[in-house]
């Protein structure tokens, strides 16, 4: 990377920016999969997290050790490792989230986002910048799934967190396969229009400083 | 320090070495939890077996007790689990399993009384989609099952012409369920009585 951030700007833009799932579109496979309900998007997203975490920090303390020609197939052992130390730990530790989630973890292996981070951000930077860039992308894609699921329960089952606050079976489709993919592209729209208002924004205020 | 060489020495060496250390961090971390997990399986089916019979003062997983299941074409058991209460049983908790789950197994704890009444089942483990076919674990379905006895003819959804409201979206996880509780009772009817 060229330019120099700050490390504040380097974790928010996580969130709204280079959110992995509203403006990268990166990562849609769980994104669609598991954000049924509120509480798996979370879980799933905080799962995702520390794996980001860990895996971009090992692959930035190990990154001139690695050949560039095995880098992929060395940062695809990490991660999967990553994956099943959290998928151990939660079972033997925390038995009642891993029934919740046990379905998904093996998931994040296969998440574009991981990888994506260990090669765009993590094999070029320093340690400490893509610690911070993990962390950041990851509660980015933890808040993104969350959203999404909340969206997702509200409609369909008429509940939030699991809480049922009306009678009946809402629309079914937003919590199959179909309601994932309307609720994702309202919420990308929503956001594009949040970014256009901000860039706009931006421009007048350099043309007022100009003036 | 000086990104690495791609010469065919280093790329072997890298590869052996990231495996390696993968392979035997993940075994130090199996070994540290294999202890949890398994105490935590453990606790999970003590407490589908109180869920499903309450009130006993045994240790039903020690007696538990395998039975053939009745006319089924493979060689296939289930686990009975007696739940007694002062010496004196109260009935048998049978930890039973439907192959015809939307995807995969689904396994249930079906606590089946003295008079061969079901008083509750639990789920013990599935992989059914979650917000829809996951709802076989929710009160409102499971409580439909209080009451069957084994000689109840139907053990079925509504849609097949039996007494099961299914869960909507879900009727597949809702008639593998059927199928398991079924199972259970036939095996109970043929061994236990």
């Amino acid at each position: 990377m060229e330019k120099t951030i700050s490390s504040r700007e380097n974790f928010l833009k996580g969130f709204i920016r280079e959110n992995p799932v509203f403006s990268l579109l990166l990562g849609l496979c769980p994104t669609l999969g598991v954000t049924s309900t509120a509480i798996n998007g979370l879980g799933m997203g905080l799962a995702t997290t520390f794996v980001l975490l860990m895996s971009n920090t090992v692959i930035a303390l190990v990154k001139n050790l690695i050949p560039d020609k095995v880098r992929i197939p060395s940062f695809i052992v990490i991660i999967a490792s990553f994956v099943t130390i959290v998928d151990l730990v939660m079972a033997g530790f925390l038995p009642a989230l891993h029934a919740q989630l046990g379905l998904f973890i093996p998931l994040i292996v296969v998440n574009c986002i991981v990888l994506g981070r260990a090669e765009a951000f993590a094999s070029r930077n320093t340690v400490a910048s893509s610690a911070v860039d993990g962390l950041g992308m990851g509660l980015g894609f933890a808040f993104a799934l969350t959203i999404l699921g909340t969206v997702r329960e509200v409609i369909g089952s008429l509940s939030i967190f699991g809480w049922k606050f009306m009678e009946g079976d809402g629309l079914l489709v937003f919590v199959l396969a179909p309601g994932a993919f309307i609720a994702l592209g309202f919420l990308i729209a929503i956001v594009n229009w949040y970014k256009r208002m901000q860039d706009k924004a931006a421009i007048e205020n350099k043309k007022e400083v100009a003036a | 320090m000086k990104k690495k060489e791609s010469s065919f020495i280093n790329m072997f060496l890298t590869l052996a070495v990231v495996t390696l250390v993968a392979s035997a961090s993940l075994g130090f971390v199996f070994d540290l939890t294999k202890g949890p997990i398994a105490k935590a399986q453990l606790e999970k089916q003590k407490a589908a077996i109180s869920d499903v019979l309450p009130g006993f003062d045994n240790n039903p997983i020690d007696e538990a007790v395998s039975f053939a299941v009745a006319n089924s074409s493979q060689a296939d058991s289930l686990l009975f689990y007696p739940v007694k209460k002062e010496n004196e049983l109260l009935g048998y908790a049978v930890k039973t399993v439907s192959a015809k789950g939307y995807s995969g197994e689904i396994w249930l704890m079906v606590g089946i009384n003295q008079q061969g009444e079901v008083k509750n089942i639990a789920v013990l483990d599935h992989k059914e989609t979650p917000g829809l076919g996951s709802k076989i674990s929710t009160e409102k379905f499971k409580n439909q099952f209080e009451g069957i006895t084994s000689s109840s003819s139907d053990i079925k959804v509504k849609k097949d012409g039996g007494e099961i409201d299914a869960i909507s979206g879900a009727t597949i996880s809702s008639r593998a369920v059927c199928e398991a509780v079924e199972k259970a009772l036939v095996t109970w009817k043929e061994n236990a009585n």
